[in-house]
């Protein structure tokens, strides 16, 4: 048995030391950082301990205005590519032809380097000297004068960013979804139709409830994933988020890490943590609401 | 090899929190396996038997108790040092390996001085493949294998290291009617061309009569009796092993004894002289029962089923333990079926009596040709 | 004869309205299939656009006349678009193999062996899954600055090799394979690294394949430790690069030469995907989040 004890912590010590130093320490020190008042990054020393920090973020501007665009997206993109999935995915559920090669089409972003496309999305809106750009030609056909949607209004840029992140987005919950209705067994659909049931009541009655915990479960990933949203914004507008007024929390981490804005870890942890108990507070309520939900 | 139980115990942890009473899987087992033999572990689901065979194995240790292989104490190395072929219920075949792989496996762990080369890996393997009969299956994939085939593998698997000791769990169970009857023939065989001491657990009654040497029968932890199979068969040692062993099973009454006489139901069915006075279960074999007008038992007749060289009588009886009462007899038997009771007088030789509150047997003297009769066939049996 | 009239009409007013439905179900998937296709299909068109040919078009054409590959040999002689991929190839094996060499040990200690401890190792092994990587990034970014390991692969990888998921899901596909398999083992005398390595990974390959997949794509595509751990343009990865080539990349905006850019940084993993469509799709499904 001691022998056992001791093969076993061994397996395990690599992932151990990984994880101690990488997880487990910085965890612990990023909230010591995150209370840690006027902490100088040079000479590692720090006035005392308090709620500066929190207070100096929660007044800042530039992470006011990155919480306001990180709600905005949260709130747009999710509830909007969850039902668009579940759109595309019921359709592709009804099919046989073709089937295959939709599924593959529809899952190609998830594979691509999110900031390498978000450039093919920034010239698809964005009017230069010598062309308006495609999107603002193809709303010129409807009459709609050229908007500047990647330097221009702050709605234009926001509903640009809200449309690359649903792009993003799409490939995983379309695939799990897929997955979800696939596994619905057909009796119950047979049974339903045997009964006169129409389409859209077995929709609403057996498929939407047996697939529900699926829902909640992308609804909650969503919502963790939106929060986190970044690199669709540096893909683009630039890492100069601030400027372009269309930074996220996430930016403001790293802003405040380094950069031109750099050099303030306990600003940067402060944000992290508030981060952390949002995207917290939030699963949390989901949790809630789908055990009343969810059926089984 | 003879393998040696001296006291052995095993306890468990009970999964259930609340109590802290430990769950006795084995208890005090106390036996000498005869070197060369092919042993039957018998017993319903959770009786032990697995956990014995576990402990033989050393994948488990014993929490009391000491286990010799000859007369080297074995108890505390580790499984494997003690040079033990198992096979599992489910066989246990490396899926990804080939045939000759899966057998090849452990003689590919052997370091030192008895490491072996590729080559004479290889001719051990077929060496065994030969005689389980699958040498011409050693390029295959377990799954392209029949349930028999892979079987065999495992077996060959098992074999293929020499062991000292082989243990087979449930060898049986996995295969369907006709290559169970078949297979068990087959590990006869093997047992008896290696003439390695073999171990073999199941809950098949069947399987374990027909081909032990000797069977132990176990029910909840605890030995109940060890013989050869007829010997237990026509001795059982408690209401538990009259009833576990004999397919369609004992049909069991209640009576009592008085003066030496048996009665059932208040009729007065035999004399059972040296019984104790006192209320007793009485156990009748199926084949037990002679149909007789004068017979003493009365049964309420409910049908008659034909099995071709066996007549099966089903009837009822107020004292009978069992719902029905079964009897089998001859086809040649005559029969008046749309009668509403049958009567039968029994043959001592396949009527045993057990204690009411101890279920233990209780010996008493059975007629002079049953006894004679008997002896003979001890005899004929050594 | 009636009925039988009535009910050919009911059945072909139902075909009808079926044939409505397919067709209005088609036209939906094939429009979304078009707006995930038309962001590929313009960034390969554009690549092959010449750069003069593109500024002049003021409404841009969707054919390109005459395509050329001038682009790409920019691409490569501009900027060290050639350098950026080296760099992500060896971020991306060589953290994909140490992260192999650190989880599949540690699964199986999870699934096979027993040891003091090991439930309550677990339980906070699933505790960390749930720590987003922005809390911990803070720290490991001042941890590695610290030892003087910016702008190096050791600084790049370290941090990156340990996913805790990673170890949970193949820890649940070792816990499938069969008890008897390992106890057979051990009374043939095999030890536990043999095990592991002989019969549980051959058994669990599909899952080991899938991992190394997912995590090969995480490597590819990461960009935020990168971005905030190099400053020098010799270690920059393909996401650092293409933000480098898009602020200050080619003298000019030369768009073509961006396109071309984005078309080589984006092939491998399509091409990766295309090859492994099934394997992929089945791996995210079980255990892949974006989005």
């Amino acid at each position: 048995m001691e022998k056992k004890n001791l093969k076993g912590w061994l397996y395990l010590l690599p992932a151990i030391l990984f994880l101690g130093v990488f997880m487990v320490y910085p965890l612990i020190d990023v909230f010591i950082y995150s209370f840690e008042e006027g902490y100088n990054s040079a000479s590692g020393t720090s006035f005392g301990i308090g709620l500066y920090n929190y207070e100096y973020v929660l007044h800042d501007p530039y992470f006011l205005q990155a919480l306001k665009n990180t709600l905005i997206l949260v709130f747009i993109t999710v509830p909007l590519s969850t039902l668009l999935a579940l759109g595309i995915s019921v359709g592709l559920a009804s099919i046989k032809k073709l089937r295959n090669l939709f599924q593959t089409v529809y899952f190609l972003p998830y594979v691509t380097n999110t900031l390498a496309v978000g450039i093919v999305f920034m010239i698809l809106f964005k009017p230069t000297a010598y062309t308006d750009g495609l999107v603002n030609i193809f709303l010129g056909m409807f009459g709609i004068s050229p908007i500047d949607f990647i330097g221009g209004p702050y709605w234009a840029k926001m509903l640009v960013l809200c449309i690359y992140t649903v792009w993003v987005v799409m490939p995983f919950k379309i695939l799990v979804l897929t997955g979800a209705l696939a596994s619905v067994r057909e009796d119950y659909y047979n049974a339903a139709r045997l009964d006169g049931t129409s389409s859209f009541r077995i929709f609403r009655k057996i498929t939407l409830p047996m697939i529900s915990p699926t829902l909640f479960y992308l609804v909650i990933t969503g919502f963790i994933g939106a929060f986190k949203a970044y690199n669709d914004a540096v893909a683009l507008f630039g890492t100069e988020l601030n400027v372009a007024e269309m930074n996220t929390i996430v930016g403001y981490i790293y802003d405040r890490l380094y950069g031109e804005g750099g050099g303030y870890p306990s600003y940067a942890s402060a944000a992290a943590i508030i981060l952390f108990a949002i995207v917290l507070t939030i699963t949390c309520i989901n949790l809630l609401v789908s055990r009343k939900h969810v059926h089984y | 090899m003879k393998i040696v139980l001296d006291h052995l115990t095993k306890k468990f942890p009970n999964r259930n929190k609340k109590s802290d009473q430990d769950v006795v899987a084995v208890n005090s087992f106390t036996f000498e396996f005869p070197d060369g033999k092919l042993i039957g572990l018998l017993g319903p689901s959770g009786c032990g038997k697995s956990t014995t065979l576990n402990l033989i194995s050393g994948l488990a240790a014993p929490t009391e108790g000491k286990i010799y292989f000859g007369d080297e104490d074995v108890t505390n190395l580790a499984p494997e040092h003690r040079g033990v072929g198992l096979v599992f219920q489910n066989y246990a075949l490396y899926p990804h390996l080939t045939v000759l792989q899966n057998i090849t496996f452990p003689l590919e762990n052997l370091k030192g001085k008895e490491k072996l080369s590729r080559k004479e890996r290889e001719r051990r393997a077929y060496e065994i493949a030969h005689l389980v009969q699958i040498d011409g299956l050693m390029d295959r994939k377990p799954s392209e294998l029949s349930g028999g085939q892979q079987q065999r593998v495992a077996i060959a698997r098992a074999l293929v290291k020499m062991p000292r000791v082989l243990l087979l769990d449930e060898p049986l169970s996995n295969l369907d009617a006709r290559l169970r009857l078949q297979t068990r023939e087959e590990i006869k065989r093997i047992q008896k061309e290696t003439g390695i001491t073999t171990v073999f657990v199941t809950h098949d009654q069947d399987e374990a009569m027909s081909i032990s040497d000797m069977i132990v029968v176990m029910k909840d932890g605890v030995v109940q009796q060890i013989g050869a199979p007829q010997e237990v068969y026509d001795e059982p040692a408690n209401l538990f092993v009259a009833k576990f062993l004999g397919t369609p099973p004992i049909n069991v009454f209640e009576g009592t004894v008085r003066g030496g006489k048996l009665s059932i139901g208040g009729e007065e069915i035999m004399a059972v002289d040296g019984a104790c006075d006192g209320d007793v279960y009485v156990g009748v074999r199926p084949e037990g029962f002679i149909p007789d007008e004068h017979g003493t038992l009365s049964c309420a007749l409910s049908g008659v089923e034909i099995m071709g060289r066996d007549v099966s009588i089903v009837s009822a009886h107020p004292s009978s333990q069992n719902a029905t009462v079964r009897a089998i007899v001859s086809a040649e038997t005559r029969l008046d079926i749309s009668a509403q009771s049958v009567c039968f007088s029994l043959k001592p030789s396949k009527t045993f009596l057990f204690d009411r509150r101890s279920e233990q047997s209780i010996p008493f003297t059975k007629d002079a040709t049953g006894l004679f009769r008997r002896a003979v066939e001890k005899k004929l049996s050594e | 004869m009636d009925k039988q009239l009535d009910f050919a009409k009911a059945e072909a007013r139902l075909k009808r309205r079926h044939t409505v439905r397919n067709m209005l179900v088609y036209g939906m998937l094939t429009l979304w299939g078009v707006l995930v296709l038309f962001p590929f299909y313009w960034m390969i068109l554009t690549s092959l656009k010449e750069y003069g040919a593109y500024n002049a078009e003021s409404v841009p054409s969707f054919i390109v006349t005459n395509p050329t590959v001038q682009n790409f040999i920019d691409a490569f002689s501009k900027v060290p678009l050639a350098d950026y991929f080296v760099n992500t190839l060896i971020f991306t094996l060589a953290t994909t193999a140490i992260m192999l060499v650190v989880i599949i040990p540690a699964a199986y200690a999870f699934a096979r062996i027993d040891f003091k401890g090991k439930n309550l190792v677990f339980t906070l092994f699933l505790a960390l899954m749930m720590i987003p990587n922005e809390l911990v990034i803070i720290t490991n970014y001042v941890t590695v600055t610290n030892l003087d390991m910016r702008n190096t692969f050791m600084g790049l990888i370290l941090p990156s090799v340990m996913s805790v998921f990673y170890v949970y899901l193949l820890k649940e596909n070792f816990s499938q394979v069969p008890e008897e398999l390992y106890l057979a083992a051990k009374v043939d005398g095999t030890s536990d690294f043999k095990y592991m390595w002989k019969v549980m990974l051959p058994i669990c390959k599909p899952t080991v394949i899938t991992i190394t997949i997912l995590k090969v794509i995480e490597c590819w595509n990461s960009y935020v430790w990168p971005r905030l751990i190099t400053d020098e343009e010799a270690y920059y990865l393909v996401s650092n690069g293409i933000q480098a080539i898009r602020e200050s990349g080619f003298g000019r905006e030369n768009i073509p030469a961006m396109m071309a850019a984005v078309v080589v940084i984006s092939a491998p993993l399509v091409l990766l995907f295309l090859v492994f469509r099934k394997k992929i799709m089945a791996g995210v499904a079980r255990g892949g989040t974006k989005g």
